[in-house]
């Protein structure tokens, strides 16, 4: 659970909070983007440093180490499945260029994750919303959205309450081989997904009890508009991505041990 | 016996829910825990059965430490009914639901029929025998699941909330099982906001209120004292309340049992005819 713990947004101002989460998807897109284009450590290390003042003037440091530190499971065995196909593949020998090939490929993921968890703890799911209208997507489809985010933590607790009661019945969760342990979880998704679609039939009665879709024209009472922080974000995300573009097409990338080799 | 030695217990999310309570609880006892929403009776409770462990302080089961063994090994001792049904009903028959525990407690095929039959009938849900719990009313899912925890007969029981949807007759049979319960040495214990049933079960009340142990007496003694009930946001139950407003007729003040009130009124009456 502690990756979504990483993705939960807690509410604080900061600049980057209050910058429109428009922009700030496309910059996390402009990060996405570049991030696949480059599979050399070196601009991958770049990328992953120039988004740590992000996070450093949102405040949000101690969430975001969490999430990174959720991360770190799946990072092993991208590091691991990689280093050991190329291990393989150079003939059963360790390389140099294999171990930062494989630290690269993960260094990917973790820049991903890292932008991505900078994205939503500094976004709370209303303004996610409001910036879904904004773009004029259905409003149907944006209220189902920040439903959806806004019930995680409340199917966490749920899951917490199915576990405890099939416990005390002597459900043991903990032992036995790989298959008995997801037979294990069979007493505990089922209660959970009927409860879901229970409560989802629920909310739709109570939405329809309080007269939704009665107006076909929304106002809103926040109007997302661009700051100057807006337009600072969006040259420094242009001039990311075409550093990175200009960089692939024109530049051919030193590894890093090679880097290390001309210099000593 | 159930004994917890000044229990603190704070939440992953830094609540503090339960800040110091101790209390013992012997064995055939039957005692009903009240107090105000938030009051941190839920988070006592799971206390005996391990669900949560003490953050300072110690729960001892029959003199075992509940962090020393596992839930599921508690729970044969230790029966837990939760507030919702809904949490924990997933099997296709109400037949399979109860032989769940059963069979987690790795009981003999035979013994399973005939407990399962058993507990069918106790709660009136034979002719439910192969019927989806999903399919049941509110009520009978709660019937449910109280009939799959008392299939394996623990020696101590935790109702969560038992009469919240429950009609009067499904209360009245459900205050008949506990006395029975009760007139087998079994612990009771029950969770309730519900003072009227309490009134009629007659158990020891512990009022609890922000975490602690407010009193802890016979439910005459605590259910008809207005200043501490209104501590932990409880009303007093009718009878008490009509006996405390009467109170300037000479009338006892601590009454909560409707067949006593009768016998008081019929002789006051009788004595003012004279």
């Amino acid at each position: 659970m502690s990756v979504f713990e990483g993705l939960r947004f807690r509410r604080v101002y900061s600049p980057i909070h209050n910058l429109d989460p428009r922009i700030k998807f496309v910059y996390v897109c402009a990060i996405f983007v570049a991030a696949i284009i480059f599979w050399e450590l070196l601009p991958l290390i770049t990328l992953f440093l120039i988004q740590i003042p992000f996070v450093l003037l949102a405040g949000v440091k101690r969430e975001w180490l969490r999430s990174m530190r959720g991360a770190v499971f799946l990072a092993a065995i991208i590091f691991l499945t990689n280093f050991i196909f190329s291990f393989i593949g150079a003939g059963y020998i360790v390389t140099a260029k294999s171990v930062e090939n494989a630290v690269a490929m993960t260094l990917r993921f973790i820049v991903l994750v890292e932008s991505f968890s900078i994205f939503f703890l500094t976004t709370s799911p209303d303004h996610l919303g409001l910036a879904l209208e904004q773009t004029h997507i259905p409003y149907e489809f944006c209220f189902a959205f920040t439903t959806a985010v806004r019930f995680v933590p409340v199917l966490a607790e749920e899951a917490q309450t199915i576990m405890d009661a099939q416990k005390a019945r002597g459900l043991e969760l903990e032992g036995g081989n790989f298959l008995k342990r997801i037979r294990n979880y069979i007493p505990i998704l089922i209660p959970l997904i009927v409860g879901s679609i229970r409560r989802s039939l629920e909310l739709a009665e109570a939405m329809e009890s309080r007269a939704w879709g009665a107006t076909k024209n929304r106002t809103n009472l926040y109007v997302l508009k661009m700051h100057r922080g807006d337009f600072i974000l969006i040259a420094i995300t242009v001039g990311i991505l075409a550093t990175a573009i200009y960089t692939r097409l024109f530049f051919a990338i030193p590894s890093l041990n090679e880097l290390l080799g001309s210099l000593f | 016996m159930i004994e917890v030695k000044d229990v603190h217990f704070t939440y992953p999310n830094g609540v503090e829910a339960l800040k110091g309570v101790s209390l013992t609880i012997n064995n055939g006892e039957f005692a009903a825990i009240m107090g105000e929403n938030g009051a941190g009776k839920t988070t006592l409770v799971k206390h005996f059965n391990g669900l949560l462990k003490p953050t300072k302080g110690s729960v001892l089961v029959d003199g075992v430490d509940t962090r020393k063994v596992s839930v599921a090994t508690l729970a044969r001792k230790v029966g837990f009914v939760f507030q919702n049904p809904d949490t924990q009903l997933f099997s296709e028959t109400v037949e399979e639901e109860i032989a769940f525990a059963l069979k987690n407690f790795g009981f003999k095929e035979n013994i399973i029929k005939r407990r399962v039959t058993w507990a069918l009938n106790l709660l009136g849900l034979v002719q439910y025998r192969k019927t989806s719990p999903f399919m049941l009313s509110g009520g009978e899912r709660k019937r449910v699941a109280l009939a799959s925890v008392l299939a394996w007969n623990p020696k101590m029981l935790i109702l969560d909330e038992p009469t919240i949807g429950q009609d009067y007759q499904q209360k009245e049979k459900l205050r008949q099982f506990i006395m029975q319960m009760k007139a087998q040495r079994r612990t009771i214990i029950i969770v309730t906001h519900d003072v009227e049933f309490v009134a009629e079960c007659n158990p020891r009340v512990l009022l609890m209120r922000g975490g602690r142990m407010v009193t802890d007496g016979e439910a005459r003694k605590v259910l008809t004292n207005p200043e501490i009930l209104t501590q932990a946001s409880v009303v007093p139950p009718q009878i008490a309340q009509i006996f405390i407003k009467l109170s300037d007729l000479g009338l006892p003040k601590n009454v909560i049992d409707v067949y006593e009130a009768r016998e008081i009124l019929l002789s006051v009456l009788e004595e003012q005819a004279k």
